[in-house]
């Protein structure tokens, strides 16, 4: 797909690195010029995403996370979380509002805000193999504010 | 994360200021409890006015701070939260179980 910039970062599942997660996205889109309210959202979204591979994709272990976030056709901010973890056996479960593996801990609400937060999101997992995370958000950003 | 705790009896103030994720989701909690278990208060206030992010790690903290107060038949409500994480709220429906003071 062709793209306008780009940035890949890799990191241990690590809870620490969610925050800095956060942080890269919201750097990295920045050169987007977005609202603080479309920052919030996108924020909001990689920290389910990757939290996610951080507690459920590799439950033992530290394994590795690869973030990668793209400008596409100018306004269009696509973001992909991906982890080589045990995978999600049902996906379509799994995007279940309230659905969870993580007990009373988990909410069992982070695919449905990143459906809510972002424009689109998709979802392709083999057990055993890892899960990756696809989403994108228009950015119309100040401009559109005027 | 700081959790500032402030009881003037029958009740507790709880400030919770910086990020709550899955990171410090745990360590809140446990601040949350530990100052619940300590007042045994009345009523307990999550001032999150000062909390600039939080994720749905959040929300299993917020109820089982409530969960908590409702076992010993006192109330919690949450005050003031900032528009982010007030987002994470109503997108997650937990706005229509927990008493929130804007
Ligand atoms: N990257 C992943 N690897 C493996 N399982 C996952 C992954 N992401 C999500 N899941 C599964 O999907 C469920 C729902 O995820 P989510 O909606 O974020 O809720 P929660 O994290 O609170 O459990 C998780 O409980 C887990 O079973
Ligand atoms: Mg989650």
């Amino acid at each position: 797909m062709k793209y306008d910039n780009y940035i890949k970062v890799e990191f241990p599942s690590k809870s620490c690195n969610e925050a800095l997660a956060r942080s890269v996205v919201g750097v990295f889109a920045s050169q987007m010029d977005p609202t603080l309210g479309e920052l919030g959202d996108v924020k909001t979204a990689v920290s389910e995403a990757v939290t996610n591979c951080v507690i459920h994709a590799y439950p033992d272990s530290v394994g590795v996370i690869r973030l990668r976030c793209r400008v596409l056709e100018g306004d269009l901010l696509e973001i992909l979380v991906r982890d080589w973890g045990c995978g999600i056996p049902d996906v379509e479960k799994a995007r279940t509002p309230l659905f969870t593996t993580g007990g009373e801990e988990r909410s069992g609400m982070g695919f449905t805000i990143m459906e809510s937060f972002m424009d689109t999101l998709k979802v392709r997992s083999r057990p055993g193999r890892g899960t990756s995370v696809v989403m994108t958000r228009r950015l119309s950003g100040k401009t559109a504010e005027g | 994360m700081k959790v500032i705790t402030d009881y003037s009896p029958p009740n507790l103030f709880i400030r919770c200021v910086g990020e709550l994720d899955h990171h410090t989701a745990a360590e809140t909690l446990r601040r949350i409890e530990q100052a619940l278990d300590r007042y045994l208060p009345k009523n307990c206030a999550l001032d999150f006015s000062a909390l600039t992010f939080m994720d749905s790690s959040g929300i299993a903290v917020i109820l089982r701070a409530q969960k908590r107060m409702r076992e010993t038949g006192g109330s919690l409500v949450l005050v003031h939260p900032m528009s982010q994480p007030e987002k994470v709220l109503s997108a997650s429906g937990i706005h229509r179980f927990v008493d929130i003071r804007y």
